[in-house]
C-alpha cells in the first residue's frame, strides 16, 4: 500500500492539480461573473467545447498559439453575448436558453471542425503550449516545479483570481454586478443600467470560459477532440454554488475537485487490483455531489438570479 | 413666495384608453412640503414616476428652477436633484448599507471610494438626525431605518427634491415621528419635499400646502392644511362627502372565541406570553400594538396554523384540540389574513379558485375527490355580484385585481359562511377610503348579526372608529383593554410602548 502512496503523492501530484485546477478556475470564475449579476449561463459546456475549437483552429491555421487564445477568447464573448441577447435584452427563460446555446455551440464546433478538417485518421494536433519556468520561484523545492513550471494559462488564472474578487468587491462596476444580481430595481433607481452591466457580466463571463475552453485543446491535450470538455461546464456550474458564489472560494472549490480529479487519475495508473476504471472516473463527481450536499445547504443564491427585469413592469 | 424648485405643467400621460394624468400642475418651492393627495388609482404614482424619469409624459414639460428639462430615466432625475423614497425599498439586503449608498456612484481611481462614503454618510447624520451603521447588511436594518438609508442614499446624491411615496405605510407611532422631524429639518435647509399619503392627519400636521388628485386630474389645492379639516380634504378626494360608519350600540352576547394563558415558542417572531382573551357575540375587539409584538403570532394561533405550547382556546363554547386550518374552520372560525398576496389568495390561479380554496373539500365544492366546476363558479360568479368586485369575471387571475378589490373577495370567501368569529389582520391597508369604507361596513353588519370580530391593525384611528374594546399588545403581551369610550389615540399610544393600561 505505501507504494501506491508514494507514487500518488510525488511532486508531478502537485502539478497536475494546479493543471487539471486551470480550465475549472476560469470557467468557473466566468459562471461566477455571470450569476453575480443574475444570469445563470447553461451555454458553459457548449462555450468552453466551440472556444476549445475555433482557438484550435486558429492556431492550427496561423501557427501562432497567442492568436488562437484571442479567438477562443472573443469567441467565448460572442456566444455569451447571444446568451445574453436572449436571457437579458428579452428576458427569456434562462434555462432553455442556456441549454440553447451549449447545443448550438456543441453542434457548430463539430460542424466547423468537420468542415475544416475534414475526415483525418490521425487527428490532427498542434504544438501547444510549453511551460514556462519562472525564474528564482521554480527552484523552490516542491511548490516551485508544481506551481511555477507550468503553462503561462496557469498562471493567467492564478492571477485571475485575486483579479476578480477586486473587480467584484472593489470596484464600482463589481457593486454594481452585485446590485443587479441582488435588486435590479434597486440598480436601476440609482441610475445604473441593469441590461448594460448585466451583458457585461455575462461577456465577461463567456471570456473566462472561453479560455478554459482554449486551455483545454492548446494547452493540455494539444488537439482539439469532440470529449475535449468532457463536462467540465457543468462542474464549474456546481463549483459556483460550492464557492457561494465567492471567487476565492469558487477557486478552492475547483482546486478541491482537481485534487480529487488527479488522485482519481493515480489510482486509475497504480493499479488499484482489481476495481474497473471506472469506478475511479466516478470518485469527482461523487465527490463534488457530496460536498455540494454537505457543505451548500446554507449557501444562497443571488436573489435575482433567474429573473429577467423589465423596466415598466409594476 | 420663492421661484419654484420644480414645476410640471400640464402633465398629461396615456396607457392605453386610460389617462392616468390628465393636465397636471404641481410646483414645489424651496424649503416647502407639498402633500400630495388622492386615493388608489387617482394618478399620483404615475405623477411622480413621470418626475423620476420611469415614464415618458404624453404631454406636459417639466421645469427645473425655471428651465425646461427632459427626464427620461432615473438617471436623468438623479442627475436634475430629483430623489425618490419608493414605498417598496429599492435596496439589496445581502449588500452593507454602505454598498446600498455607493451603488452607480463613480469611484476614485477605478475603486469603490469608501471613504468618501463615509465622511459624506456621517456628513448627513449630523444634519438631519439620520444615522446609520455603515457596515450592516442591510437584512439587518428595521423597516424605518431601511426608510432611513433611501432617504440618505437621495440626500447621498444631492437631492434638492425628495419624493416619498407612502413613508408612513410602514411605520410604527414613534417611527413617524422621527420622519417627520427630519423632513422638517430637510426643508428647513431648503430643500423642497413632495408627501404622498391618504393619510388626512399626517398631511395636516406635515406639510405646507396640498394638491389633490382625483382620477388623473387635479382636483384641488389646500393652501392651509393645517386649518382644513380632514373631512374638506376626504371630500376634495372623493368628490363627495364621506362619513364614518356609525357603530350602534350593540349587547354583546356569549363568548365566541376565549384564549386562556396562551402562550407560544419564539420560533419565529415575537412569542406569545401568557395571552387571554374573550370575544363575545355581536361584538368587535381590536388588538392594537406596534407591529412585531406578537400579533403574527395571535394570528396564526387562532387561525390554526400555529400550535401553543400552553393555554387553551375556544371557539363557540367547543376546545380547540388539534389547530389545524380545518378544526378553527369547522368551528365557525373565518381569517383574512395579513398579505393579500402571499397568505391570502393564489395570485396565479383564477379567482374563482382563490374564492373556494379554504373550503375546496366540503361537499359544496367537490364530491368523490373531484372539484363540482360549475359550483365554484357559480359561488364566485355570486360572491362577485354581491360585493361589487370588479374584475372582468371569476376566471381572472386573483393577482391581477386591485387591493381593494381582493380584500372584498376575500371577505366574501370568509362571510359567505357566516363565520361566528371573524379575525381580520390590518383589514383596510393600502385601501382608499371608499374601499375602506365597505369593508368596515361590512365589519360592522356582521356584528349586528352577532358575529364576534377581532381585527388586528396599527391605525388607532381605524380601531377607535370601528371597535367596542380595544386589547393592546407589547412584547407578546395583553398589557390591558380598554373600552373605545374611554381610549384615545394617546393613551393606547402610551400603552404601545410598554405602560400599563387599566382594564
Amino acid at each position: 500500500m505505501s507504494a501506491v502512496f508514494e507514487q500518488i503523492f510525488q511532486v508531478g501530484f502537485l502539478a497536475a492539480i494546479i493543471r487539471i485546477a486551470t480550465p475549472l478556475a476560469f470557467a468557473t470564475l466566468g459562471e461566477m461573473f455571470s450569476e453575480r449579476a443574475g444570469v445563470l449561463n447553461l451555454g458553459i459546456e457548449g462555450i468552453m467545447l466551440l472556444s476549445a475549437m475555433t482557438g484550435f483552429t486558429a492556431t492550427s491555421l496561423s501557427g501562432s498559439l497567442w492568436l488562437g487564445i484571442l479567438v477562443a477568447v472573443l469567441t467565448g464573448m460572442l456566444m455569451g453575448a447571444l446568451h445574453a441577447l436572449f436571457t437579458v435584452a428579452l428576458g427569456l427563460s434562462q434555462h432553455v436558453c442556456g441549454i440553447g446555446v451549449t447545443l448550438f455551440s456543441s453542434g457548430l464546433a463539430y460542424f466547423l471542425y468537420r468542415l475544416i478538417f475534414g475526415q483525418q485518421s490521425v487527428p490532427p494536433s498542434i504544438k501547444g503550449f510549453e511551460t514556462l519556468p519562472i525564474p528564482v520561484l521554480s527552484s523552490i523545492p516542491v511548490l516551485g516545479p508544481a506551481v511555477f513550471n507550468q503553462f503561462a494559462l496557469v498562471y493567467m488564472a492564478i492571477l485571475a483570481i485575486p483579479l476578480a474578487a477586486f473587480v467584484l468587491y472593489r470596484t464600482p462596476w463589481g457593486l454594481s454586478v452585485r446590485m443587479v444580481g441582488e435588486n435590479p430595481r434597486a440598480a436601476d433607481s440609482a441610475g445604473v443600467s441593469v441590461i448594460g452591466t448585466r451583458f457585461q457580466a455575462v461577456i465577461l463571463g463567456g471570456a473566462l470560459m472561453g479560455l478554459a475552453g482554449a486551455f483545454l485543446s492548446m494547452a493540455q491535450f494539444n488537439a482539439f477532440t469532440f470529449g475535449v470538455v468532457s463536462g467540465r461546464g457543468w462542474v464549474a456550474i456546481a463549483l459556483v454554488v460550492f464557492g457561494r458564489w465567492d471567487p476565492w472560494r469558487s477557486a478552492g472549490a475547483a482546486l478541491l475537485f482537481a485534487f480529487v480529479d488527479a488522485l482519481q487519475l493515480r489510482m486509475q495508473a497504480s493499479g488499484l487490483g482489481h476495481i474497473p476504471y471506472e469506478a475511479f472516473l466516478m470518485l469527482p463527481f461523487i465527490f463534488t455531489i457530496v460536498a455540494m450536499a454537505v457543505m451548500s445547504r446554507n449557501a444562497v443564491a443571488p436573489s435575482a438570479l433567474l429573473k429577467p427585469f423589465r423596466r415598466e413592469e409594476r | 413666495m420663492p421661484a419654484p424648485l420644480i414645476e410640471m405643467r400640464g402633465i398629461t400621460k396615456r396607457f392605453g384608453a386610460v389617462k392616468a394624468n390628465e393636465a397636471v400642475d404641481l410646483s414645489v418651492a424651496p424649503g416647502e412640503i407639498l402633500g400630495l393627495l388622492g386615493e388608489n388609482g387617482a394618478g399620483k404614482t404615475t405623477l411622480m414616476n413621470v418626475l423620476f424619469g420611469a415614464y415618458a409624459p404624453d404631454a406636459g414639460e417639466i421645469l427645473i428652477q425655471g428651465q425646461p428639462v427632459r427626464i427620461a430615466s432615473s438617471a436623468d432625475a438623479l442627475a436634475a436633484g430629483i430623489g425618490m423614497v419608493h414605498q417598496h425599498f429599492h435596496l439589496a439586503p445581502r449588500l452593507t448599507v454602505l454598498e446600498n449608498l455607493l451603488i452607480g456612484i463613480p469611484g476614485r481611481s477605478g475603486r469603490i471610494d469608501r471613504a468618501g462614503g463615509l465622511a459624506r454618510l456621517a456628513e448627513i447624520g449630523r444634519q438631519h438626525g439620520l444615522t446609520l451603521d455603515p457596515n450592516l447588511p442591510v437584512s439587518a436594518l428595521s423597516v424605518g431605518e431601511q426608510q432611513r438609508l433611501e432617504i440618505v442614499k437621495a440626500l447621498f446624491r444631492g437631492a434638492r427634491l425628495l419624493i416619498l411615496d407612502e413613508p408612513t405605510a410602514v411605520l410604527a407611532p414613534t417611527e413617524v415621528d422621527g420622519l417627520f422631524s427630519a423632513l422638517r429639518s430637510m426643508a428647513a435647509q431648503g430643500l423642497g419635499i413632495i408627501f404622498i399619503s391618504h393619510k388626512l392627519n399626517e398631511v395636516r400636521a406635515l406639510t405646507h400646502r396640498c394638491t389633490v388628485l382625483r382620477h388623473g386630474r387635479v382636483a384641488g389645492r389646500v393652501d392651509d392644511p393645517a386649518n382644513t379639516t380632514s373631512a374638506a380634504m376626504a371630500q376634495l378626494m372623493c368628490g363627495h362627502e364621506i362619513v364614518p360608519p356609525a357603530r350602534g350600540p350593540s349587547t354583546p352576547g356569549a363568548a365566541v372565541l376565549t384564549l386562556d394563558g396562551i402562550s407560544t415558542s419564539q420560533h419565529s417572531g415575537t412569542a406569545l406570553r401568557d395571552v387571554s382573551l374573550a370575544v363575545r357575540a355581536g361584538e368587535i375587539l381590536g388588538i392594537a400594538g406596534v407591529s412585531g409584538n406578537g400579533q403574527r403570532a395571535l394570528a396564526e394561533v387562532i387561525s390554526g396554523v400555529r400550535l401553543p405550547d400552553a393555554g387553551q382556546m375556544t371557539i363557540a363554547g367547543q376546545k380547540v384540540s388539534g389547530y389545524s386550518p380545518r378544526e378553527v374552520q369547522a368551528l365557525g372560525l373565518g381569517r383574512i389574513p395579513e398579505d393579500r398576496m402571499t397568505t391570502g389568495l393564489v395570485t396565479n390561479l383564477p379567482l374563482a379558485d382563490s374564492m373556494v380554496l379554504p373550503r375546496i373539500g366540503t361537499a359544496a365544492f367537490s364530491s368523490r375527490g373531484l372539484l363540482k366546476p360549475d359550483a365554484i363558479r357559480a359561488f364566485a360568479e355570486a360572491q362577485i355580484k354581491a360585493y361589487d368586485i370588479r374584475c372582468p369575471g371569476p376566471m381572472t387571475r386573483a393577482g391581477a385585481l386591485s387591493g381593494g378589490n381582493l380584500q372584498k373577495a376575500l371577505l366574501a370567501r370568509e362571510l359567505a359562511f357566516d363565520p361566528k368569529v371573524l379575525i381580520v389582520s390590518q383589514p383596510t391597508r393600502g385601501l382608499d377610503i371608499g374601499a375602506a369604507r365597505f369593508i368596515h361596513e361590512k365589519f360592522l353588519d356582521m356584528r349586528g348579526k352577532g358575529c364576534g370580530i377581532i381585527v388586528i391593525g396599527e391605525d388607532l384611528e381605524e380601531l377607535l372608529v370601528l371597535c367596542d374594546r380595544i386589547a393592546v399588545m407589547y412584547e407578546g403581551r395583553i398589557v390591558g383593554t380598554l373600552d373605545s369610550a374611554d381610549a384615545t389615540v394617546a393613551r393606547l399610544g402610551l400603552m404601545m410602548t410598554g405602560a400599563e393600561g387599566h382594564s
